[in-house]
């Protein structure tokens, strides 16, 4: 590939932008996540915390990411993949046999936040999230 | 598509109380509605596993309502205990309506 010297430096800009933004998406979900919340919780305030979940901090292949979460006391939890077309990834109901963890494997366009959300016995909700690294996307393509 | 096999791995005999895990396999393309097909340029339609739920003796201990983001080949894995021996039933639900099941029976001891 031959580039002109100000291609070059056009491409660094660019590569110096788009690293910058993960910070700022880091804190907000983007608007179709806070949608899925509210349907899941209807509307109740979320905690943080007394939720774990597993990732891996950067994943190879976004086609098949491993993740397991855990939540003592839960009755139900909500998978999200923030950067994904469609957030929603999946939800889990443990009924009192079970434990409240599991694991499965889940697809992930790109570099994003993935978050967990938990209904405990008692009605209340906690949230995490964990930031992935997505070296290929596993959308499309 | 090659035939839809469910797999699944339980202990054959468990503690009374004592917490065990379960993993499950079902080979599924798990087509996320979002691909495109190279020759046409249309979407090629979503068809995926929606639901899959496992019953011991009849009643509900693990459950999940899936979308599309859930890898292809699904697996899911989860931990539960069981008082009694019994049949611990899995069935995976897909768009098409088909239903895909599959049980273990477990013994204590």
């Amino acid at each position: 590939m031959n580039l002109s010297r100000r291609q070059a430096l056009a491409l660094g800009g660019a590569v110096v932008t788009v690293s910058l933004i993960p910070i700022d998406f880091a804190k907000a979900a983007s608007d179709a996540t806070m949608a899925d919340i509210k349907t899941f919780t209807g509307g109740a305030s979320v905690a943080e915390g007394g939720i774990e979940l597993t990732t891996p901090e950067i994943a190879e292949n976004g086609n098949t990411v491993p993740i397991s979460v855990s939540a003592p006391g839960a009755v139900s939890i909500m998978i999200l993949a923030d950067g994904n077309p469609n957030p929603g990834v999946a939800t889990f109901h443990f009924s009192d046999m079970a434990e409240p963890s599991a694991a499965t494997r889940i697809r992930l366009a790109g570099t994003q936040n993935v978050i967990a959300v938990a209904k405990m016995a008692d009605g209340s909700f906690t949230q995490t999230s964990r930031s992935v690294k997505v070296t290929i996307g596993g959308c499309g393509g | 598509m090659a035939k839809i096999k469910p797999r699944v791995k339980v202990p054959k005999s468990v503690a009374a109380g004592e917490y065990f895990t379960v993993k499950t396999l079902i080979n599924h393309k798990m087509e996320s509605g979002q691909r495109k097909d190279k020759k046409t340029g249309k979407k090629i339609p979503r068809k995926i596993i929606n639901y899959f739920e496992a019953t011991f003796n009849g009643k509900p201990v693990f459950s999940v309502d899936i979308q599309p983001a859930v890898s292809s080949n699904p697996f899911f894995q989860f931990s539960m205990k069981v008082e009694e021996a019994g049949k611990l039933a899995f069935k995976w639900v897909d768009d098409d309506g088909s239903v895909y099941e599959t049980a273990k029976s477990i013994k204590i001891g």
